[in-house]
């Protein structure tokens, strides 16, 4: 029995076939946002308002021609995708919608899973940066080039922003963290900074608008995913849906407060934040125009980084207070 | 490390084909190779024998952009030959349409430059009012981008007062879409971050590789042929030419934001003015022996035509010099020194129209590097054989 539950809840609930879904959703959501903040419809066609339409360009991408290109390192390129899901998958069973239970710390809610999911989140970067690398693409290789120093701008700033809120619950599990703040509402409003810096951060490791920059069409045609094609790059592009899902559901867990209610009403909690945190990142998106790499560093140092330890200060001297 | 990349000849910056090789250590771009000839169509010598009527469709087509900037510029100089003077109705008409191919040019322009830039919301937005200009032009011609309204003598379709007013009422909406792309363009931090100091071209620069149009203009040299060489109506309307100082692509973005506002003005004093009469006179079917030089000022730049006649009704020849040839020179040295990033935004700030440019091609061997001349037939024969004999070619390098 405790098999099969652990079966279904990999699998089905909050597994594969749920992230799977409620991604796509968020895609859909993503994409109709940024249409019509552009003065375009989106997408209208497949389904509903066009609710299939993010389902039915994965199962078109599935069914495209797969090239693997002769030069490129092949084991490596055919499984970076695989690796990728599952490493986000994994992060996305972490989440605390589906483990509110605070007294009974399983193998999904444990002290420390808050550092677990952000390192689980940063091993995408890692893998595009591989996967560009073994393609063996000039373009391939300058994107690659381009997703490792923007890990150096941005890496930093959102581990000490998601931080921040941690260390003034005093707590390294995030069941623990959203219990704090939901018992203490007020305080969420001391960490705003902290998730202002934690949402473009978040815009820069998923890779989007003004932070497109390794896969910048206009200037290195598909960047790290010049040469992936077929299931790889429906894959990859998956791996980046679900990516938004959990990191938005890291900031909701984290700076808003998290998923009371239990199963129900919390996940209603969980899909309301999570698109409230995507609907700031297609806003980023729409409004703003691709930087340079260069600049995303700069401004990650001389804006980003300088904000968080702002923000830690308060937390910091706050807890002090409180105590 | 230094290494070469190919931008083209197929690449999604580039709308045409177009080969520049870059070679970049780092992000930072050391050396720029162009390389034309992808797209050579054989237009002048098309021209040559068709008629002088025939001729204004065919010039129509070197661009699909300014279409009407070749045909009007052919057609000047061919009147000029002919000795004709058009009626000031048609010249009206004829230039009212100028202008507003300059304002739909440029707008498609602005959006260019923001998706270039990855700014996809100003794209949307700019070309969702590129199509009010482009349903005027519609209104009046009856084409979308082929307006096909000169004739040899004029224009070939009249305006009447509900077409005036509905020209006036699409201006008014545009000018004050334009102010608001202008404040964007020009204040947008990101956008901005973009393009300030980006592909510098320096105004000595700019004179000494005979740079054209809103480069030049962008570089602080207030060049534009309808002021230094007025021409037709543009010595009865008042306009400026508008210029930037800051030699960058922030100043090419001001300078076309700013030559849309004076284009309105253009067209707003034009229908106001517009005087009574024939559109067109009759032209001959013959052309007396001589040769002419057209310019006109395109959205682009200068464009010049240089036509010969022989005293038949078809031109001895033609010559075609597109604005985007004459801006080559500057793109290398805007190019150099700056980020692979800067590439698409540098590249289509001189709005590059490739084929319109091409009029040449030239056959260099991958392997040697050896230039050749080579018959078509020729060609084609070395085609079959290659395809019949070779093995398919697995691993192919494409030759830097």
């Amino acid at each position: 029995m405790a098999a099969l539950r652990t079966l279904l809840y990999l699998v089905v609930y909050p597994g594969l076939i749920f992230l799977f879904v409620y991604s796509t959703f968020c895609e859909w959501f993503d994409r109709k946002v940024y249409a019509r903040l552009q003065n375009r419809m989106g997408p209208t066609h497949t389904g509903r308002f066009g609710l299939l339409q993010p389902i039915a360009d994965f199962v078109k991408l599935l069914a495209k021609e797969d090239v693997v290109p002769e030069a490129a390192d092949k084991r490596l390129f055919k499984v970076l995708p695989i690796i990728g899901l599952a490493v986000v998958s994994t992060a996305g069973l972490l989440l605390p919608v589906w483990n509110f239970d605070l007294a009974a710390p399983g193998f999904t809610s444990f002290s420390g899973d808050i550092i677990v999911v952000l390192y689980l989140l940063s091993l995408p970067t890692l893998i595009l940066f591989l996967a560009a690398w073994s393609s063996a693409n000039p373009f391939s290789t300058i994107g690659g080039a381009r997703v490792l120093t923007m890990l150096f701008g941005y890496e930093v700033p959102l581990f000490l922003a998601v931080l921040g809120p941690a260390i003034l619950a005093d707590s390294w599990r995030l069941a623990e963290i959203a219990a704090f703040y939901q018992a203490k509402p007020l305080l969420l409003l001391t960490n705003l900074l902290g998730f202002i810096v934690a949402v473009i951060a978040v815009q820069a490791k998923l890779e989007r608008t003004p932070f497109d920059i390794p896969h910048a069409e206009t200037e290195i045609v598909g960047g790290t995913f010049t040469e992936y094609s077929g299931k790889k790059l429906a894959l990859f592009r998956l791996t980046f849906d679900i990516e938004m899902v959990v990191s938005s559901g890291l900031l909701a867990a984290v700076f808003l407060g998290g998923f009371p209610g239990g199963a129900v009403v919390g996940f209603l909690h969980f899909v309301v934040k999570t698109l409230f945190v995507i609907f700031l990142l297609s806003l980023l998106r729409a409004l703003t125009s691709r930087i340079r790499v260069d600049q995303v560093v700069s401004f990650a140092w001389k804006f980003l980084a300088p904000l968080a330890v702002l923000q830690l200060l308060v937390t910091i001297l706050l807890k002090g207070l409180l105590s | 490390m230094s290494f070469q990349i190919p931008i083209g000849p197929q690449h999604p910056a580039l709308k045409e084909p177009i080969s520049l090789r870059m070679t970049v250590e780092g992000e930072v771009i050391t050396g720029v190779d162009i390389r034309l000839g992808y797209n050579h169509r054989g237009l002048e010598k098309l021209a040559e024998d068709r008629n002088w009527i025939q001729n204004i469709y065919l010039t129509e087509r070197i661009c699909g952009i300014c279409s009407h900037s070749h045909a009007t510029c052919y057609v000047q100089g061919v009147e000029r030959l002919m000795e004709l003077a058009p009626p000031r109705r048609g010249l009206y008409i004829r230039y009212l349409i100028a202008e507003l191919e300059r304002i739909h040019s440029h707008l498609l322009w602005l959006g260019v430059a923001g998706h270039e830039a990855g700014f996809d919301s100003f794209f949307m937005y700019t070309w969702r009012d590129r199509e009010v200009v482009m349903d005027l032009l519609e209104m009046i011609s009856g084409n979308r981008v082929h307006y096909a309204i000169n004739t040899i003598g004029g224009v070939r379709r009249d305006l009447d007062a509900g077409q005036i007013a509905k020209i006036q009422e699409g201006i008014v909406t545009l000018r004050k879409r334009s102010e608001y792309y202008f404040y964007i363009g020009a204040n947008e931090p990101s956008f901005v971050a973009r393009i300030a100091g980006v592909g510098y071209l320096s105004k000595e620069n700019a004179v000494a590789l005979c740079a054209v149009g809103p480069v030049a203009r962008a570089s602080g040299v207030a060049r534009d042929v309808r002021k230094d060489d007025p021409w037709a109506v543009y010595d009865e309307v008042d306009f400026e030419v508008a210029t930037a100082d800051s030699c960058d692509v922030l100043g090419r973005v001001v300078v076309r934001v700013k030559e849309l506002l004076e284009s309105y003005k253009i067209c707003e004093q034009l229908l106001k003015s517009l005087p009574a009469g024939d559109i067109a006179v009759k032209a001959p079917r013959k052309a007396k022996p001589g040769e002419v030089v057209s310019r006109y000022e395109a959205p682009r730049g200068e464009n010049i035509h240089y036509i010969k006649a022989n005293g038949t009704d078809k031109p001895e020849r033609l010559k075609v010099r597109a604005p985007t040839l004459a801006n080559y020179p500057a793109t290398v040295e805007m190019l150099r020194k700056g980020f692979i990033a800067d590439i698409p935004l540098i590249f289509a700030a001189i709005d590059p129209c490739i084929c319109c440019a091409e009029r040449t091609v030239t056959l260099i061997a991958a392997g040697s590097g050896e230039e050749s001349v080579v018959r078509m037939s020729d060609l084609r024969r070395r085609a079959i054989a290659r395809h019949q004999n070779a093995p398919v070619k697995r691993n192919a390098v494409w030759p830097l």
